[in-house]
């Protein structure tokens, strides 16, 4: 998975029909001391993550490993949303 | 599969139920040289490697075959400790 933090939202009215109910995150990648990157991806929310929170991002077709996005065209999920992240010294 | 070195963990309370009890690693991967390559990766521990091991893991759509619970968010699962091993540089 991919670290990242949520900065937005995103509706769209007009989408794919096996889209609909789902809530789409746009997600900033981070680096391990939360410093944003310059990449992005747009991410069906599975855990109920909102803007600010620091969150992990399963990609490609694993996102589609759950019962919320099987079967629908997802390539990313959020699937976690970080308490804490240690790094050894 | 690739090979990482389990750098820390990662602890998320609010994530997808079928993670619930695996550990989330942390992993720098890395080349036969041992030098980092990449970007950090998040996997699921299913074999309880520690801090500062060398191990393999399977990613993609793969990852979740050596888990428990299935479906599982995950795409990156750690499958192996390295103990060693022997690349001889003239390609022998």
């Amino acid at each position: 998975m991919v670290i990242g933090k949520v900065i937005g939202n995103l509706w769209a009215t007009r989408k794919d029909e096996k889209l609909h109910g789902l809530k789409l995150l746009v997600v900033q990648h981070t680096d391990l001391q939360e410093q944003l990157k310059s990449s992005y991806v747009v991410a069906v929310d599975a855990v109920g993550a909102g803007v600010g929170d620091l969150v992990m991002v399963t990609t490609g077709s694993s996102a589609r490993q759950s019962e919320l996005t099987a079967g629908k065209p997802v390539d990313a999920v959020i699937s976690g949303i970080i308490d804490r992240i240690d790094v050894g010294q | 599969m690739e090979m990482g070195r389990v750098i820390g963990s990662l602890t998320a309370t609010q994530k997808d139920g079928q993670l619930e009890g695996l550990v989330l690693r942390l992993l720098q991967p890395v080349d036969a040289d041992d030098c980092p390559v990449g970007e950090i990766v998040v996997a699921t521990d299913s074999i309880g490697a520690d801090e500062g091991q060398l191990v393999f893991y399977v990613t993609a759509y793969e990852a979740v075959i050596p888990l428990r619970k299935q479906p599982a968010l995950t795409d990156a699962t750690i499958i192996g400790i390295i103990d060693s091993m022997n690349i001889p540089s003239d390609g022998n």
